[in-house]
């Protein structure tokens, strides 16, 4: 049923560190395996190996540069996936019903069963979380992986999203949001967790957590604390080394 | 956003089917026998025509009957259950019309009322989404309502109330045209909003996520094109209007035919523009418009 629920029993999401983010893309690898092998239609490429490439993903990490008024341009990688939102404009346009917001979780999920390919609650997504597969003609979106948090036959530290699992620098944290006292709560107001784009009013689950304030190396006056033992030791030079001075300014 | 030619075809000939309906249901004209079967028959070819056409684009139209379900909160969903509405009405309007020879005012009268609900239902799937602000308008409804009543009265011949119409339709085309470029500005959504990165500084796409392209891009990123938009505007706008001449001339069935042909060609490149001029706000991940 697309009608949103009024209230889902738990937020499960996750909260993305932007501070602590490589850009090493594991959680891209790791996303599209399990969902390849697992639940649904496989997320199938086109010309993979050809001159064109492209196929279909539910994680993919863009990089921004931003620069400050002053000081260095900093690096930002930027992982997206469906952030899950309490107000989806997805569910709601969805003609068949195929796509949902569970009450029990609060996880927006696509019955690949009754779908019909028609794309618009792609078009209706602001942040680009869903993608029909160009194979099997149906919507593709993260599940939360689903079949993974609540799997019984999985080790309990693999019941997690498998981005989250993969991660190799902790950058991607997975909870309930919706519980004030959970640790992915807790970081996200430690650290100003923000929406994506809340002028859009989808009311975002997920969180991002933004980069911390960088050392400002301005202010102390020097890049490294070793430089002041790097100046020129003899500036005025004597003997051959002050001969050799002269000759080489003059040439 | 991609102009899939399936999605252009079925909202200009449904649009158009569904406008002659609209005024066959007010009796104008109300033919009967052979001749209003040919009048309907003209009327269900565009419409049913044109929802076929709109099944092209389906990825997996198997399921196509599931989307008679979701009438609650789905624009999609209630356009369909509102054609296939139109279109049974109409049918039994037009049956007793063309094998009876008999007009049931009522029935014609809530066929008329189904056929413009039908063509608002087209009109909100793009106007109610937010992240296309160029269609998240209310112009957007009233733009496809005059091209359904306007190409309705065109093709019914009744030119009285055409002359009218059809001016209409075009001066309000023209004022979207002059009008829809401030809308994405409009809605505030940047790279900055989009990232939430502007609070340190400018915010630029240092490396896209893959080399190469991928469905989002292909379906709501679409630049080629747009560089003929203004020419394309006064294309439209002038094929628009030409009707109107047409028809102040003295009638013959050869001028209403170019009429009706330069308007639907009119149609046809502003509602190519419609969608290749849409930015959808996922662009900004992209850092392209």
């Amino acid at each position: 049923m697309t009608t949103l629920p009024t209230h889902t029993e738990k937020k499960l999401g996750l909260v993305i560190d932007l501070d602590t983010c490589v850009g090493c893309h594991a959680c891209v690898v790791s996303c599209k395996g399990w969902n390849t092998e697992n639940y649904g239609a496989p997320l199938s490429d086109q010309d993979a190996y050809g001159a064109n490439p492209s196929g279909t993903f539910l994680n993919r990490v863009h990089s921004y540069e931003v620069q400050p008024e002053a000081g260095p341009a900093q690096l930002i990688h930027f992982p997206k996936s469906c952030l899950h939102c309490d107000d989806a404009p997805c569910v709601t346009v969805c003609p068949t019903g195929a796509s949902y917001k569970r009450v029990e979780d609060g996880i927006v999920l696509v019955n690949e069963a009754d779908c019909i390919g028609c794309g618009l609650c792609a078009w209706a997504c602001p942040y680009g979380a869903r993608e029909l597969d160009q194979q099997e003609g149906v919507m593709k979106k993260c599940t939360l992986c689903v079949d993974r948090i609540y799997n019984e036959n999985l080790p309990e530290e693999d019941r997690q999203p498998a981005c989250v699992r993969t991660c190799p620098a902790g950058a991607r944290h997975f909870g309930d949001l919706g519980d004030e006292n959970s640790d992915v709560s807790k970081l996200v107001a430690e650290r100003g967790g923000v929406d994506l784009m809340p002028e859009q009013g989808t009311k975002p689950v997920n969180k991002y957590l933004p980069p911390r304030l960088k050392d400002d190396y301005t202010n102390t006056g020097d890049i490294d604390i070793l430089a002041p033992l790097l100046e020129p030791v003899a500036p005025d030079a004597k003997g051959i080394l002050g001969w050799l001075d002269k000759a080489l300014e003059k040439l | 956003m991609h102009p899939a030619p399936s999605i252009i075809l079925f909202t200009v000939l449904s649009g158009l089917g569904f406008g002659l309906m609209i005024f066959l249901g007010l009796g104008m004209p109300s033919p009967t026998g052979l001749s209003a079967f040919i009048w309907f028959a003209i009327a269900y070819i565009l419409a049913v025509g044109g929802i076929i056409s709109s099944t092209f684009h389906l990825g997996n139209p198997k399921n196509i009957l599931k989307s008679f379900s979701q009438w609650r909160t789905s624009w999609l969903s209630r356009e369909g259950c509102l054609a296939v509405a139109t279109l049974l009405v109409m049918g039994v309007y037009g049956a007793a019309l063309v094998f009876l020879n008999m007009r049931i005012p009522l029935l014609g009268y809530v066929g008329s009322a189904l056929a413009l609900a039908t063509v608002y239902g087209t009109s909100m799937i793009y106007a109610q989404l937010k992240t296309v602000p160029r269609w998240n308008h209310p112009t957007t409804s009233v733009m496809f309502i005059a091209y359904a009543v306007s190409g309705g009265a065109l093709l019914a011949g009744q030119v009285s109330l055409a002359v009218w119409f059809l001016p209409a339709a075009a001066l309000l085309q023209l004022f979207i045209f002059l009008t829809a470029d401030s809308r994405f500005s409009a809605a505030g959504s940047t790279i900055a909003s989009a990232t939430q990165l502007g609070n340190i500084g400018s915010v630029r796409q240092f490396e896209p996520p893959h080399t190469g392209s991928n469905y989002l891009m292909k379906e709501m990123i679409h630049v080629v094109g747009r560089k003929h938009a203004m020419k394309l505007q006064v294309i439209s706008v002038v094929l628009l209007f030409t009707p109107v001449l047409l028809l102040l001339l003295p009638f013959s069935h050869a001028l209403a035919l170019v009429a009706v042909l330069a308007h639907v060609a009119g149609v046809i490149v502003a509602r190519w523009l419609f969608f290749a001029q849409a930015e959808h706000v996922v662009g900004l991940y992209y850092d392209k418009r």
